[in-house]
């Protein structure tokens, strides 16, 4: 293994967990404070980006495989619709989420239905950004530094 | 007294962002060099998210600083690397019609913002109408904190879910277009010219 910036590999490993965890922390607090599952799905592909930036692309497939990535893909767009069609399951319209707790008396559907919703978002986000960005970066060798 | 200090104190803030905005924007114009452009379209960005959060509109300040100065800025960087490092230069030829023509697009776009209602106005078509409505009855209808959210994932969920989709599509128009052999085992694909297009 090559020690090639290895203040940049030093720097990646320490900051990868943290903006994971503040990926998820927008991602859950979208309700509360700015955020949500666009802006959440984005940092926790910016995460993965930045290890395949510094780590080599190939580094971050054995974490992540593209086939993996393409399953995320498809479930956050049908864990979106799917709480749709579960609200009218229940009785409700396509998306109304007050049919997740008729009984609440401070709309605790709403909050579910709107976490579920995100989360949604938040996986169909971010892993098409990942995908976008292994298929940019996966067309061309390693490039040398004096390349640039 | 302190009010009128924090006003002037906020007016210059936006002021000096739009001036580095502007800025940012003529670097980019004349400058040759792809990876610097693409730098400073994430710096662009950066500052466009800072104006953003002095607007009060910190949910799209968010949006801006992730997406437009994090994700694209390395997208572009991806397509950079796919293409040469220089754009080539264009013989610019100094023509009268295009100046007119932008001279007269600039004022018509200045003449048109002395319609607009002043910056923070109650009585404004954005802050009343729907905005009013929505406002009133986040508190009651969704009991959500955050207005944005409950606009964006409950009363427009709809619209949301074409959103996710519209990315979801953008994912695989990429797929489709440069993924021939990644999407199996990811190797790495060159574009070999066609022997037979060439004889």
């Amino acid at each position: 293994m090559s020690i090639e910036h290895l203040i940049l590999r030093v720097v990646i490993k320490i900051m990868f967990a943290p903006i994971l965890l503040f990926a998820l922390y927008v991602q859950f607090h979208g309700d509360y404070g700015p955020g949500g599952g666009f802006q959440a799905g984005v940092i926790f592909a910016v995460a993965f980006i930045l290890h395949a930036l510094i780590m080599g692309l190939d580094e971050t497939k054995r974490v992540l495989p593209v086939g993996a990535l393409k399953v995320l893909m498809v479930a956050g767009v049908l864990f979106y619709a799917g709480t749709g069609v579960a609200t009218m399951l229940l009785g409700g319209n396509l998306l109304g989420y007050d049919a997740i707790d008729p009984a609440s008396t401070h709309h605790a559907g709403q909050h579910y239905g709107i976490l579920l919703v995100e989360f949604g978002v938040g996986m169909a986000v971010s892993s098409t950004m990942m995908m976008i960005f292994y298929h940019f970066a996966g067309r061309e060798a390693e490039i040398r530094d004096e390349d640039w | 007294m302190t009010g009128t200090a924090f006003a002037n104190a906020g007016i210059l803030i936006d002021l000096s962002l739009l001036t580095m905005l502007v800025l940012v924007a003529f670097v980019m114009v004349r400058s040759r060099h792809l990876f610097a452009i693409v730098m400073m379209s994430g710096i662009y960005s950066l500052l466009s998210a800072a104006f953003f959060v002095s607007l009060d509109a910190v949910d799209v300040a968010f949006t801006e600083a992730a997406v437009g100065a994090g994700v694209s800025t390395v997208l572009m960087l991806g397509a950079m690397l796919l293409t040469v490092r220089r754009e080539k230069p264009v013989r610019t030829g100094r023509t009268p019609i295009a100046i007119l023509v932008v001279t007269l697009v600039g004022s018509a776009l200045i003449y048109a913002t002395l319609d607009m209602p002043a910056y923070g106005d109650g009585a404004s078509p954005a802050n009343s109408y729907m905005g009013e409505v929505y406002v009133d009855r986040t508190a009651k209808e969704i009991a959500v904190p955050n207005i944005v959210t409950a606009v964006l994932a409950s009363y427009r969920g709809f619209d949301t879910l074409g959103e996710t989709m519209v990315i979801f599509t953008a994912g695989l128009g990429v797929i489709l277009l440069l993924g021939a052999g990644s999407a199996r085992g990811g190797r790495a694909v060159r574009d070999v010219p066609d022997k037979d297009a060439n004889s």
